[in-house]
């Protein structure tokens, strides 16, 4: 903490401890690490893509505290004390994908795969609530992140289908889900493992891939 | 696109945060939501020598009615404000404007007084401040001001701040339950900036005729305006789609932002008009509902 009367004690490196996909962790990071950079290169959870770098495309959404933020218009030390979530904890086993990235193969709701792993996380996201979504409403829910293959129309049907697995896996399990909040999902994760055809040819998380 | 060198500070309370500002002046620049001044800090168009980060300061969160005005704190996410209940029915307005800021992950992080301290001709809330003569609280070590909102937006980017002032709150006034309120603005993709925005809250009569009207217009100047002489036009005229069409060709005249890649001068003059046209019918339709109701 820096004091008013004494800013010049503050250091280019401060040592954080926040929550990242479950785990705690701690690091020195420089005060101005980016939290997308910070993700990246200090944990190695390349899923963060970045595209421009200055919040406009959306792909390096992650969940902070449950909700989608752009990484790359946050300071990782700003993520000190909090949570934060990326498409690496939906799936620890790429031949165990989470009912929603089990979606976007079926549908086919990815092609260069560069959005994916944000496009996956707003799906959580929004699907949490369990509701309904008309098409009108995926394409607005989904409007902060840009696909550059524009392949809406699969991502729209891929995020529906997602939340119809996921609401079938709620019922079909304890009965007590409503949908809200990471158990919920986890639920239907479980629920939805040995029911989902996997999609033909397809053999990896969609949203893990490495890019440079 | 990397941030530049900073000396980052981070105060957890108000005083702190003030006691910084003052102390370091020009040279200082406030991070809140960070959804303006990261993409400037990412592609080196700002370089403060010291960034103050104001996100744990629990002084600036709150939300209530004081004094007939709501008072919104400066560090209130946008998106609580939208989810707000208590603020959508006190001043109507401003529901109406917040799902059109950005994106709703833009909203997750930006804040109110951030918007407000920024500026932008083109932004949602300090459209909504000219429109309903808002007030914005300004602290300092010298003590603290308050500044009208069509005083405190002075031209692009730019606002009545002294250097060592921090927005600490914007307080609205209480719209009348009669009153209807609605917000227009047309962009070519959602989330985008708007070419055109306007906001409007109007009470009509028995007979159907303006008793009060209010406009505020953004993106068509350097800075929000209010629209006077159409409101003058409208006061006391029926609130028919033929009368509000006619007085809104005014705002035409108030279009100075020359021709750019988003839109031809003449382009941005017609859909100034039609957002505010639209706003200004939206606006006595919803006060009609609220007198009849």
């Amino acid at each position: 903490m820096t004091t008013a009367e004494n800013p010049a004690t503050a250091t280019d490196t401060r040592t954080i401890t926040l929550l990242v996909n479950g785990r705690e962790v701690t690091r020195a990071v420089s005060t101005r690490t980016t939290l997308s950079d910070f993700l990246r290169e200090d944990l190695d959870l390349v899923s963060v893509h970045l595209g421009c770098e200055h919040g406009v495309c959306g792909c390096c959404t992650v969940l902070f505290d449950g909700e989608s933020v752009r990484a790359c218009l946050m300071l990782a030390v700003q993520a000190r004390g909090h949570e934060v979530e990326t498409v690496e904890s939906l799936s620890a086993d790429q031949n165990d994908l989470h009912p929603i990235q089990q979606s976007f193969a079926e549908e086919q709701g990815l092609q260069c795969g560069f959005c994916t792993p944000a496009m996956v996380l707003r799906a959580k996201e929004i699907l949490a609530d369990g509701r309904e979504r008309s098409d009108a409403e995926v394409r607005s829910d989904i409007s902060g992140i840009l696909c550059r293959c524009t392949g809406y129309q699969n991502i729209v049907n891929a995020v529906q289908n997602a939340g119809r697995k996921l609401s079938r896996g709620a019922n079909g399990g304890a009965g007590t889900h409503d949908g809200v909040g990471t158990s919920a999902v986890d639920g239907a994760e479980t629920e939805q493992a040995t029911d989902i055809d996997r999609a033909p040819g397809f053999d990896g998380p969609a949203g893990t891939e490495q890019r440079g | 696109m990397k941030p530049p060198r900073f000396l980052y500070c981070d105060p957890d309370t108000l005083e702190e945060a003030v006691a910084l500002k003052s102390q370091h002046e020009f040279d200082a620049l406030v991070l809140a939501g960070g959804q303006s001044l990261m993409p400037m800090l990412n592609m080196r168009l700002a370089g403060p020598e010291v960034l103050i980060d104001i996100n744990g300061v629990t002084d600036l969160q709150h939300i209530g009615r004081i004094n007939g005005t709501l008072e919104i704190g400066a560090g209130v996410r946008q998106s609580v404000l939208e989810a707000h209940s208590e603020a959508a029915v006190a001043v109507p307005l401003i529901a109406a404007a917040m799902p059109h800021i950005g994106h709703i992950e833009n909203r997750h992080r930006g804040t109110v007084g951030g918007s407000i301290a920024h500026a932008d001709a083109a932004a949602e809330l300090p459209c909504t401040a000219v429109t309903l003569d808002a007030v914005i609280v300004v602290r300092s070590e010298r003590g603290e001001r308050q500044i009208a909102a069509t005083d405190f937006f002075q031209g692009f980017l730019t606002n009545a701040c002294e250097p060592d002032e921090l927005v600490v709150a914007i307080r609205y006034p209480v719209t009348s339950p009669t009153a209807g309120s609605a917000f227009t603005e047309f962009a070519r993709r959602e989330g985008d900036f708007a070419l055109a925005s306007a906001g409007a809250v109007a009470e009509v009569d028995a007979d159907g005729r303006f008793t009060s009207v209010a406009i505020g217009v953004g993106s068509i100047t350097t800075k929000p305006v209010r629209a006077r002489a159409i409101e003058e036009a409208l006061l006391g005229r029926a609130a028919t789609s033929d009368v509000i069409k006619d007085a809104a060709r005014q705002i035409g005249d108030a279009v100075t932002l020359s021709s750019d890649m988003h839109a031809t001068s003449r382009y941005r003059r017609h859909l100034a008009t039609t957002v505010v046209t639209r706003a200004v019918a939206a606006a006595a339709a919803d006060a009609q509902n609220r007198s009849a109701s």
